[in-house]
């Protein structure tokens, strides 16, 4: 089965904003279930700190799926124009990252910061168009 | 924090951006330029940036919600543009200066208000978990 190339453009940069987003998210989430870095800093020092973030499974899994989102979006930008996969990209991954917030990480993701959201994933849009 | 996060990550990807216009393009049949591209002064100071954006980035989510943190992200790409504007004298289309208002407006939404929703009964299992 053949699909066309808007097919593929389309589920690319899917792909690298689906990444991107599960690799905040895994980010925040490890990063909320460690708690404060300035408090962990003071009781096990810098050296205590970077080794709790480095060994935090929900933050290594993010990173790796950052990684592989940088590796993602260079295929994206070598199949699709930069005009179109920029914005897209970046629109999805905001979006996404909201309903995710709210969903995955039970933030209270209240009007203000939906209107946020909105104007952020606008200017975007016109800012690199 | 916030300050660092949206100046890092924007003047990094310039200083990335310089270096690599002096590198050259990269290309399949020309993958050794990555590693000269190493060697490039204004590469190691893009990529010492990008190292203490997702620092500061990481250390912002250990305090705030990903929902706050988030329009500071997107403040780079008005950096970006208006360092273009007032350093390579570049043109900005009226769209461009309504975008850099709509993100400038976006980050004060979110500044005014609460930076975390307080779970102290996920945060207490989430502590027990993480330590």
């Amino acid at each position: 089965m053949r699909f066309s190339p808007g097919v593929h453009v389309g589920s690319a940069i899917l792909f690298v904003a689906a990444l991107a987003v599960l690799g905040e998210v895994m980010i925040a989430s490890g990063m909320r279930q460690l708690g404060d870095l300035d408090d962990i800093r003071e009781s096990r020092g810098l050296g205590g700190t970077i080794v709790a973030v480095l060994t935090n499974a929900r933050f290594v899994i993010g990173a790796l799926c950052m990684a592989l989102n940088f590796f993602a979006m260079l295929f994206a930008l070598s199949i699709a124009n930069l005009s179109l996969a920029g914005p897209a990209i970046a629109a999805l991954t905001y979006m996404g990252n909201a309903v995710a917030a709210k969903f995955f990480l039970r933030e209270r993701v209240d009007r203000r910061r939906w209107l946020a959201t909105m104007c952020m994933l606008v200017g975007v849009v016109l800012l690199t168009r | 924090m916030l300050v660092a996060i949206m100046l890092s990550a924007s003047i990094g990807d310039s200083f990335l951006k310089r270096g690599m216009e002096q590198v050259g393009a990269v290309n399949v049949h020309h993958l050794g330029l990555l590693w000269y591209a190493l060697f490039n002064p204004y590469v190691d100071v893009g990529i010492v940036l990008l190292i203490g954006f997702f620092a500061t980035y990481t250390a912002a989510l250990s305090w705030a919600d990903l929902t706050f943190v988030m329009p500071a992200t997107a403040f780079g790409y008005v950096v970006i543009a208006l360092m273009g504007r007032f350093w390579l004298h570049e043109q900005l289309s009226l769209s461009r200066w309504i975008g850099i208002l709509l993100i400038v407006g976006a980050v004060g939404f979110v500044a005014g208000g609460p930076s975390r929703t307080e779970h102290p009964e996920l945060d207490h299992m989430d502590a027990g978990a993480g330590r």
